[in-house]
């Protein structure tokens, strides 16, 4: 018999030691590969715009649209959740996870309506990382003015 | 009927289950027990076009199920607790509604169902009522959507990430019968580990 657990810690710690770990090496290795694969595709399609004469910002714009569509598609057909279950932060980190946090939402609340349905709740996951992202990026901006490192 | 200790209620005349019922979706129907329950569903939908109305529709035909294995008539029913994990209860109250059963909407997460059966063995041993069910659903892709991702966000799940049910349960619990009875009940202090 099993000592009596008292208190929330002991739980926790008693879960922690039955409970399997992820195979973290597994995970990372997927992760880079897929996270490496997408890359790759967001410089080909870099390159092939290079050869067709676009200049370098007008590139880096078009890969960010092909990979978000790439990624909001693939989501619709149900097969960007099991690449990101595969690859973990290889399909999150890139522009793809971003692209996908918000269209998961957008399908997942479709059936609530159009305004307060996928209109209201599309932000629901990336909601915080727009927030704190740009908020974050003004006052890094506003520190940079008042040092006079940006003129 | 008497209170022992700090938190338990006794029964005099235990109250029996009657008579239960349920239906699941089709990752239960692959697991050992899948032949205890009434019916499995092949498609999480049903047939519906959202997860809320297929969850709804589960509650509702398996309430429909037990009322019929009991062979009582729907209008011997006295009084109905149910509830689920979705706001304001809306599956069991959509569910219930073309029963005309008069409903008590109860809210315990996972411990929603043994809730509801406590209550109606009080309701029944008090002889405020013959005949009460209770009853509780709760879908996967529902509940996903209440309280964590939607389903195509890309993320990965710890290996021993919980699974919310898919399916409903109903008992119909009445004064007299052959068992198994409801002989005490103790509700839990609400400190730690959800519910």
């Amino acid at each position: 018999m099993a000592e009596p657990l008292d208190t929330r810690k002991d739980y926790q710690n008693f879960v922690n030691k039955k409970s399997p770990n992820s195979p973290i090496l597994k995970n990372c290795l997927n992760a880079f590969w897929v996270g490496g694969i997408i890359c790759s595709v967001g410089q080909l399609i870099w390159e092939i715009c290079k050869l067709n004469g676009l200049e370098t910002q007008t590139s880096t714009t078009i890969v960010s649209i092909v990979l978000i569509f790439i990624s909001a598609f693939l989501t619709a057909l149900n097969i960007f959740n099991k690449i990101g279950k595969f690859a973990g932060a290889g399909s999150l980190v890139p522009i793809t996870g971003f692209a996908n946090s918000i269209v998961s939402p957008a399908m997942e609340y479709k059936s609530e309506g159009y305004v307060l349905g996928v209109g209201g709740k599309m932000f629901t996951v990336a909601g915080p990382v727009l927030v704190y992202g740009i908020s974050a990026s003004i006052i890094i901006g506003i520190i940079y003015m008042i040092f006079g490192l940006v003129s | 009927m008497k209170k022992v200790g700090k938190q338990t209620i006794c029964f005099d005349n235990p109250p029996t289950i009657l008579e239960t019922a349920s239906i699941v979706g089709p990752k239960e129907a692959e697991g050992p027990l899948a032949k205890y329950f009434d019916q499995c569903l092949e498609d999480e939908f049903w047939g519906e076009n959202s997860w809320e109305k297929a969850e709804s529709k589960i509650i509702k035909n398996t309430v429909h199920k037990v009322i019929q294995k009991s062979k009582l008539s729907q209008d011997k029913i006295d009084f109905c607790f149910a509830g689920d994990l979705l706001n304001q209860c809306i599956s069991s109250g959509f569910g219930l509604r073309d029963f005309n059963l008069p409903y008590f909407g109860i809210f315990g997460a996972c411990s929603t169902f043994v809730e509801g059966l406590s209550l109606a063995s009080i309701f029944v041993e008090s002889k405020a009522s013959n005949y009460s069910l209770c009853t509780t659903s709760s879908h996967f892709c529902s509940a996903e959507k209440q309280f964590r991702f939607p389903l195509e966000l890309g993320n990965q799940r710890p290996q021993t990430s919980q699974w919310t049910v898919t399916g409903a349960g109903s008992a119909i619990v009445a004064s007299s019968g052959q068992g198994p009875f409801v002989t005490s009940i103790t509700p839990r202090k609400n400190y730690r580990h959800g519910n």
